[in-house]
C-alpha cells in the first residue's frame, strides 16, 4: 500500500509521512489550515503506542516538543502562522539546545488573525525568526503533496543528523488540496542519539540540555558550533530546482506552491519563444546564495514571483549584490486569491519586454 | 570507633556548587528532593527540569540529567519528557513567579492531564533572581521593589493560593505545602516530597509539593528574621498542610 499511488489531501499526507519516519512524540493545538495533522495523529498514535498530547496552546505545543526531543525521539508539531508566531521562544530555546524536532508549518494569512487563505507571508517568521538571538530555523519548502511527504522524510532526517529544529514550510492550498502521491517508506538512515539524549544518569556521568552559558566565551563557542551545522547543511543538505535555465535571459525565483503555477506560466513563455526559465529553492533557510549568485551571471533580469507584498526577495537581493548587476522585479499579492497560469504568464511578458528586448532589440529574442 | 551519621546524597553531584544566597532555603530543598530520589533508588532513570529564576541552576547540583525550560514552561516540557519516556522519573523544580505567574497555563493544564509527573514549587513570595519584584504570591502589603509601598489588592490584585487551586484538579494525586524553617517542618517537607514522587512513580497522577521558603536578600532580613517571617507572615496566608493524599488513599 506504501507504494501505491493515492488520492491524498496535503495534510493527511504531511502526518502519515511523519508516522513513516519514525515520529515518536506529536503535540499539537488546532488551527486553520492545518488541524487535520493533529486529527489524523491523534487516532493513528495511541494505536501505535506513541504519545499524542493535545497541547493547552501552541507554546505548551513547542515546549512538550522541546521536552520530548531531549530525550533523543523524534518529536513533532504543526502549527500555522498567528500561532506559530507563539512558538518562536521555544524555537530558540530548541535552536540553543541543539535538540532535533520538526515543525510544520501550513501558512494562512495575516497579519494578525488574517484568514484561512493560502498565503507565503511567513517566509520571513520561518527564515528570519522571531525568536530572540542567533540562530537558523532550517527550513524546505514543498511545492506538491508528493514533496510534502518527501520533505517530511528529509526534516526528520536532517534535524536527527545535525541536532537541529527543521521547518516544513507549506501554505493553504498544499495542506487543503488533494493529489496524487506515494507514501513510501522513509528512505533515510536512523542516526543514532544516545550519546548526548537524556535516559537517566545510569553508570555515566548527568547530561544536562540548555541554552544557557554562562560564560562569555562558552557562550560565543556554543552559538558558533550552531553556524557551522548551518554551513554543512547547506553544503550536504541543500534540495533546489532549476527548470530551463540553461541560455534563459529572464529566470523566474519562486517557492512553494506559487514556483508550481509559475512553472506552468516559464512553459508556456518557452513555447512562445521566450527565453525563461525557474529557479525554486526547496532549501530556503539558510539560503542558496552562491547558486542564485551563479544564475543571475548568465540572464539579464529576474522576477521573483511570491503570494505575499516581496520577502523571500530580499535573499535573492542579496545573493546577487556583487555578482551581478541585474534588475530583480517582483510579482506578488498578500493571501488570498492565487495567481493564475495566465496571470503570471502576462507578468512575464511584461517584464521580458522592459528587460529583455530593451537590452537587446525584439530582433535578439 | 568512627561511625558515619550523616552523607551527602549520591543525588547531589560531589563537585557542586551552590549559587544561593546565605539563609535562602532553596539549598534545604533541593538537598530533601536528592535524598527522595536516593531513598527511592530512581537517580538513575530521573530526568530534572530546570526552570528559569534561581532555580535555573538545578544542573549545578543535582546529579541527575537535567533539561533546561523557557520560562514557565517547565510543566509542558516534563509533559513532553514523561510522554517520550514513560519509564523515566520526571520532575520541575520551579519557583512561585515560573509555575504559578508566566506558567499557570501549563501548570493547571499538564495536572488536569494528571501527567505523571512530580512538582515542587518553592515559594518565596518575590521573584528572587532579579531582585525582588512582586510575584503572584506576593503578600498583600509586603514591600517589594514594584509594590514599594506595600502590595495594594486594587492595584496589584491578591496573591494567589496554589495548593488549593491545585487540589481541585482532578489530575493531581498528592497536593502539599510544607515549610522548612523547623528541624520537624524539614522532616516533614520530606515525607510529603517523598509522597509527590510515589504519586508519580504508582501512576495516580501528578504529584505536587509547594515549599514556603526564604529569600533573605530580597526581603532585606537575616536568616533567622527570614524564617520569623515565614512562620508568623506566610504561613498565616498560606497554611501547610495536606491538601490532598491519593498516596495514602491507595495504600
Amino acid at each position: 500500500m506504501n507504494n501505491k499511488k493515492q488520492l491524498l489531501k496535503g495534510n493527511y499526507a504531511i502526518a502519515q509521512a511523519a508516522i513513516e519516519a519514525g515520529c515518536q512524540s506529536y503535540f499539537g493545538y488546532p488551527i486553520t489550515p492545518q488541524s487535520e495533522i493533529g486529527e489524523y495523529l491523534s487516532t493513528k498514535m495511541p494505536e501505535l503506542g506513541r504519545a499524542y498530547v493535545a497541547a493547552e496552546s501552541e507554546v505548551a505545543a513547542i515546549n512538550m516538543v522541546l521536552g520530548a526531543g531531549s530525550t533523543g525521539v523524534k518529536a513533532m508539531t504543526s502549527s500555522s502562522s498567528c500561532a506559530v508566531a507563539l512558538m518562536q521562544e521555544g524555537l530558540s530555546f530548541i535552536a540553543g539546545d541543539e535538540i532535533p524536532c520538526v515543525l510544520v508549518s501550513v501558512m494562512r494569512g495575516g497579519p494578525g488573525l488574517g484568514y484561512i487563505y493560502p498565503s507565503q507571508g511567513d517566509y520571513y517568521q520561518a527564515t528570519k525568526g522571531g525568536g530572540n538571538g542567533d540562530y537558523k530555523i532550517v527550513t524546505y519548502a514543498p511545492s506538491s503533496i508528493q514533496e510534502c511527504i518527501d520533505l517530511t522524510y528529509k526534516c526528520f532526517y536532517v534535524s536527527q543528523k545535525y541536532r537541529t529544529p527543521v521547518c516544513l514550510l507549506a501554505d493553504g492550498m498544499l495542506g487543503q488540496m488533494m493529489e496524487p502521491a506515494v507514501i513510501g517508506h522513509y528512505p533515510y538512515e536512523e542516526i543514532d542519539q544516545t550519546s548526548w539524549a537524556l535516559d537517566g544518569a545510569k553508570d555515566r556521568k548527568p547530561r544536562f540540555i540548555a541554552s544557557i552559558a554562562r560564560e562569555q566565551e562558552h557562550l560565543r563557542e556554543k552559538v558558533l558550533k550552531v553556524f557551522e551545522k548551518y554551513n554543512k547543511i547547506l553544503e550536504n543538505e541543500n534540495i533546489f530546482e532549476k527548470y530551463e535555465t540553461e541560455g534563459a535571459k529572464l529566470v523566474i525565483t519562486a517557492f512553494g506552491s506559487i514556483a508550481r503555477i509559475a512553472k506552468a506560466a516559464v512553459k508556456l513563455a518557452r513555447k512562445n519563444g521566450l527565453k525563461v526559465g525557474l529557479f525554486r529553492p526547496i532549501l530556503v533557510n539558510p539560503f542558496p546564495e552562491k547558486i542564485v549568485a551563479e544564475i543571475a551571471q548568465k540572464v539579464d533580469g529576474i522576477l521573483d514571483i511570491e503570494l505575499n507584498c516581496g520577502q523571500m526577495i530580499q535573499d535573492i537581493k542579496a545573493s546577487i549584490a556583487g555578482a551581478a548587476n541585474i534588475p530583480v522585479k517582483f510579482y506578488g499579492r498578500p493571501a488570498g486569491v492565487m495567481m493564475t497560469v495566465e496571470e503570471i504568464y502576462k507578468q512575464i511578458e511584461n517584464v521580458y519586454k522592459e528587460i529583455v528586448e530593451k537590452k537587446y532589440g525584439t530582433a535578439c529574442i | 570507633m568512627e561511625q558515619l551519621v550523616y552523607s551527602k546524597p549520591e543525588s547531589i553531584k560531589d563537585d557542586f556548587k551552590i549559587s544561593f544566597c546565605p539563609g535562602c532555603d532553596h539549598g534545604i530543598a533541593a538537598k530533601l528532593v536528592a535524598e527522595v530520589l536516593d531513598e527511592l533508588n530512581v537517580r538513575e532513570k530521573t530526568i530534572g527540569i530546570a526552570s528559569v529564576g534561581c532555580s535555573v541552576f538545578s544542573y549545578d547540583f543535582f546529579n541527575v540529567d537535567i533539561v533546561e525550560s523557557p520560562h514557565g514552561r517547565s510543566l509542558a516540557v516534563a509533559t513532553g519528557v514523561k510522554r517520550s519516556k514513560p519509564d523515566k522519573v520526571v520532575f520541575t523544580y520551579q519557583g512561585d513567579g515560573d509555575l504559578a505567574s508566566i506558567g499557570i497555563g501549563e501548570t493547571i493544564h499538564s495536572m488536569t492531564r494528571g501527567e505523571k509527573v512530580t512538582a515542587i514549587c518553592i515559594n518565596n513570595t518575590t521573584y528572587g533572581m532579579t531582585g525582588g519584584q512582586a510575584g503572584p504570591t506576593t503578600l498583600l502589603g509586603q514591600i517589594t521593589t514594584t509594590t514599594t509601598k506595600g502590595r495594594d489588592p486594587e492595584i496589584a490584585g491578591y496573591p494567589i493560593k496554589i495548593c488549593e487551586l491545585l487540589k481541585e484538579l482532578e489530575g493531581t494525586a498528592f497536593v502539599a505545602r510544607v515549610s522548612v524553617d523547623t528541624p520537624a517542618a524539614i522532616m516533614n517537607a520530606k515525607k510529603c516530597i517523598k509522597k509527590a514522587f510515589e504519586a508519580q512513580l504508582k501512576g495516580l497522577g501528578t504529584g505536587f509539593v509547594e515549599i514556603l521558603a526564604t529569600c533573605p536578600t530580597n526581603w532585606k532580613m537575616t536568616p533567622q528574621e527570614a524564617h520569623e517571617r515565614v512562620r508568623n507572615e506566610m504561613a498565616q496566608v498560606f497554611k501547610p498542610g495536606i491538601y490532598k493524599d491519593k498516596v495514602s488513599e491507595a495504600e
